[in-house]
């Protein structure tokens, strides 16, 4: 090989109108290697790989500056197509695939083999008939290579989602020629032994000489997966350096730039607390599809942060939407030794629950309304607060909802132009932080936060978290956090309660040691009773 | 104990599914039985209007098929591909062009006709992405006005037509065009006629020898021979040694030609699944966001499938007016795209799924209510225009019904998914 870089993209430059995204960022990729690209939500990396792959948004908006190299050799990549002819593959984050194809029509779509035919002698390449024969083998092939022993006559629709992944990594594998690929964040939707898995495909890949760029924001996998590591921080390059001249705070201050603390830590304390019990579980069964839970029993205590935990599809998140009423669910639940009437949301909000909901975008936020009235809705609609009466008929005080707004936005520092901008906006984190302050507006007892923070970047995790644990200690709110984060829930929780099944399989400290947690998650419970 | 209840509950669960599905195909064959018990029609009467609706409409139906699984919905400007069609047929009666040849000649009009406005509509549809059925509702009322245009102003006084096909006295194309004398008049259907019975032990022993002939090449399974020897061999022994049914059908002739050409179309509608091209309608249909990632050309692959189903809707068309033996210039087409939309989603369709089976299925019932109807009509309420009403009333409610059906059924799909996601 005559280049020494099978990808170089040189002083890339970017404007979207007057902001600048994109500032002298360099980056080099040797041929076989796990290149892991980092850096917040905005850092840049989505711009860069969207150059990369000539996507349609970057020559709309006028194009860049700099240089792009592809094995040596100056390129201008205009379209995906051009993209993928150079040997350059994507796996999505959001996977690409059709759920009603079998794996092998996936894994062949649109670079299916055929075979000529009759009419299509006279009518072109686009009638032959599809060769399934030899579409299945080629995907057995590409399967096998990244370990995955499914048939491949089965239909997407009836995999786990794990293993879409690793579909999707075969699709760009039984690509011809393919030099490069990029992984866009592909362990965000996978549980950890999937992740696990996913970075020895990786590796595997990457020895037959096919080179990775691998978004992350998990510090750890990089670790373990990459050998060089590039970070980006708004918009500029930070550094790129061989994994072994880094370590994890290292390459978190690179990310951040804000000093060491990249993980909030809370004080351990000892029990401080009251001993009375604020939500008791029996029984309870949810209908979530997904993460039903089936039979769970649990005291929450007064004051205390308590995680839940688990894999996917365990039953963690199926907790607080039964609770809350979002889900059918049966079973006895007692908030501070009232009965909580179950599938009835109102009764649970009137009774002082609050909920951060997992699915911030679906059911959390109204993305079309703005940062005020998504604030002020629950407190307007169960609590009627925020009303004037004029005569007979009450209104909506704007200006104490406003009022309101700006203290929330203050507090919490929700990065926006004014209360007025719509929430569909705003990036992820700040979403999250407008889902927290509506629960807060609700004045709650009890509140839940489920995934808080999936999918937003450390600097909005590590705020988020420290504003939970504000609330617990100061306020003295009884908070339960739902997380796939362990990391996160040892971080700021009490306890830590990991769901397995649906039932509840261990109740561990936070430090306790990871063997136990990892028995627990595949529901095992240690051998001397941990149990708090 | 625990995993039975689970399976029976599975299998309950899996009944209520196919109920659900297919509620609407149901309620249709009740009602058809009911109907055809109440109108107090001669079964062999009902018997032989039946297979002539069948051998008249099916084509246009089954033309709806692709457009449906590249996940366009319920194509009803094949209404245009109709207008296309009558294009051909007027300038063919007007050229006294005769017999098949004349048919011929009015179908290769048709073909440029009808895929240039399916480029149209295709590429109108690609701005409307999720409205494609109301936008092709509308769309067929709409070039409805331009058809008028075309017949009356444009025809006559700019394109000088003969006497034959005009308004005596006027300008314009005459409301009626008759098309017995040219020999049009079923000049496909009378190529080759059977008995139904004659036709019914033919296809069954052609159908019998073939899937032998494949089995023993290989070519198919055991269980496959079997499904398709047993019934045929079933119907053949039914309507031999059964008298009653016998009597049923015994008067029907059947028009051979025409049912093959329907034959051929549910082959094609088969095959073209089985390419390049069907892969990428089955692509685009369950995901134009995957499809275009994987390179498809979604919007192009979306304007084939409406050229085609609007081209094969025009020769649809033309086997339907040479059945009935007279165009009626300004109305043939009106209802074209509402009775084929509601006859697919009889048979079970959805918006976004269909079937060669369903399509026949659904054109059977929709036509049995259809032949019965109005005598049923008068047999309950003492007045023949209830059924009239009823015809019309079935063939909006069901449409209705399937929208609203499609909006509930993507909804649920979608928030699955967010809560998967």
């Amino acid at each position: 090989m005559s280049f020494e870089y099978v990808l170089e993209m040189n002083h890339i430059t970017k404007h979207y109108g007057e902001s600048t995204v994109l500032n002298e960022v360099t980056l080099r990729v040797r041929p076989g290697e796990i290149h892991a690209l980092l850096g917040e939500n905005g850092a840049g990396k989505s711009t860069l790989m969207n150059i990369l792959f000539g996507m349609p948004v970057i020559h709309a908006t006028g194009g860049f500056k700099g240089e792009v190299k592809v094995a040596g050799e100056v390129t201008h990549i205009h379209s995906p197509q051009a993209a993928m002819a150079l040997g350059i593959g994507m796996v999505h984050q959001e996977f690409m695939l059709i759920p009603g194809f079998s794996i092998t029509e996936n894994i062949k779509l649109n670079r299916e083999i055929s075979k000529p035919n009759l009419v299509s002698r006279i009518l072109g390449h686009e009638l032959e008939s599809l060769d399934h024969a030899s579409m299945a083998r080629d995907a057995r092939a590409a399967l096998d290579s990244v370990g995955v022993d499914i048939p491949e006559d089965t239909l997407v629709r009836t995999l786990p989602v794990g293993y879409m992944q690793f579909v999707e990594i075969a699709r760009e594998i039984d690509k011809t020629g393919v030099k490069l690929l990029v992984f866009d964040e592909p362990t965000a939707v996978l549980t950890e032994s999937e992740a696990d898995q996913l970075i020895s495909v990786m590796k595997s890949i990457a020895a037959r000489g096919i080179s990775i760029i691998f978004i992350t924001h998990r510090l750890n996998e990089v670790m373990k997966a990459a050998d060089t590591v590039t970070v980006l921080r708004d918009g500029k390059l930070v550094g790129s350096k061989p994994i072994s001249q880094t370590n994890l705070t290292d390459m978190a201050g690179m990310m951040i730039g804000r000093g060491e603390e990249g993980i909030v830590t809370a004080p351990s304390r000892e029990h401080a607390l009251s001993g009375k019990v604020a939500l008791k579980v029996r029984d309870l069964f949810v209908e979530m599809p997904g993460e039903a839970v089936r039979g769970l029993d649990l005291d929450v205590m007064e004051g205390e942060i308590i995680g839940i935990g688990g894999l996917a599809g365990q039953g963690k998140v199926g907790l607080p939407n039964g609770v809350m009423g979002l889900y059918p669910a049966t079973g006895n639940v007692e908030l501070f030794g009232e009965e909580l009437p179950l599938n009835n949301p109102t009764a649970a909000l009137a009774k002082g629950i609050s909920m951060v909901s997992e699915d911030r975008r679906g059911v959390g936020l109204l993305l079309e309304e703005s940062i005020e009235d998504n604030i002020a809705f629950n407190a307007i609609q169960v609590k009627k607060e925020f009303l004037t009466n004029v005569g007979v008929f009450k209104i909506r005080s704007g200006r104490s909802i406003r009022a309101h707004a700006r203290e929330m936005i203050r507090n919490l520092d929700i990065r926006c132009t004014s209360p007025t901008q719509a929430t569909g906006t705003l990036s992820g984190g700040n979403q999250q932080k407008v889902c927290i302050a509506r629960a807060l507006t609700m004045n709650p007892r009890f509140l839940f936060v489920s995934e808080p923070t999936r999918g937003i970047d450390i600097g909005a995790k590590s705020l988020v978290l420290d504003t939970l644990l504000r609330l617990n200690r100061e306020q003295g709110l009884t908070i339960v956090m739902v997380s796939s984060e362990l990391m996160e829930l040892r971080s700021i929780c009490d306890r830590i309660v990991i769901v397995a099944e649906g039932k509840v399989a261990n109740i561990l400290r936070p430090d306790s040691p990871d063997a136990d947690f990892g028995l627990a998650m595949s529901g095992i419970k240690a051998q001397e009773e941990q149990t708090v | 104990m625990a995993e039975r209840v689970v399976k029976r509950k599975d299998l309950r669960e899996a009944a209520r599914e196919n109920l659900r599905e297919y509620i609407v195909t149901y309620v249709f064959l009740a009602l058809s039985v009911l109907f055809v018990v109440v109108s107090g029609r001669p079964l062999n009467d009902i018997f032989s209007q039946i297979v002539g609706r069948l051998s008249r409409n099916l084509f246009i139906v089954l033309a709806l098929i692709i457009p449906i699984i590249a996940g366009m919905g319920i194509n009803f400007a094949i209404t245009i591909g109709a207008m296309a069609a009558q294009v051909g047929l007027m300038l063919v009666i007007n050229w006294e062009l005769e017999g098949i040849t004349g048919l011929l000649a009015a179908a290769g009009i048709t073909l440029p006709l009808a895929a240039f406005f399916g480029f149209l509509i295709g590429s109108l549809l690609n701005k409307m992405k999720g409205q494609e059925t109301i936008g092709s509702l509308i769309l067929g009322y709409f070039a409805n006005g331009a058809y008028q245009l075309l017949f009356l102003f444009i025809f006559g006084n700019i394109i000088p037509l003969s006497d034959k096909v005009t308004i005596v006295g006027a300008s314009g194309v005459a409301n009626t065009l008759n098309m017995m004398g040219g020999g049009l008049y079923m000049a496909i259907d009378k190529i080759w006629s059977l008995p139904f019975t004659t036709a019914l032990y033919g296809v069954s022993a052609v159908i019998v020898l073939a899937s032998l002939a494949l089995y023993f090449l290989k070519k198919i399974s055991l269980k496959r021979l079997l499904a398709l020897a047993v019934p045929a061999v079933f119907l053949s022994l039914v309507v031999l040694l059964v008298p009653p049914v016998y009597q049923v059908v015994k008067g029907t002739s059947v028009p051979m030609v025409t049912f093959l050409l329907v034959g051929v179309l549910c082959v094609f509608n088969v095959i073209i699944m089985r390419t390049r091209l069907g892969q990428k309608f089955r692509a685009v249909g369950q995901s134009r966001t995957v499809a275009n990632a994987a390179g498809i050309n979604v919007n192009r692959v979306r304007v084939i499938a409406i050229m085609i189903s609007t081209v094969l809707a025009g020769w649809g068309q033309i086997i339907f007016i040479q059945n009935l033996g007279t165009l009626q210039t300004y109305a043939a087409h009106e209802m074209v795209g509402l009775y084929a939309g509601a006859a697919i989603l009889v048979g079970g369709a959805s918006l976004n799924r269909a079937t060669n089976t369903q399509a026949v299925v659904g054109t059977l019932l929709f036509h049995i209510l259809f032949t019965v109807s109005q005598d049923a009509g008068k047999n309950l309420f003492g007045n023949a225009n209830i059924g009239e009403f009823f015809r019309v009333f079935i063939a909006y409610g069901v449409i209705a019904v399937a929208l609203v059906m499609h909006t509930w059924r993507s909804n649920a799909i979608r928030k699955k998914n967010s809560l998967q996601a």
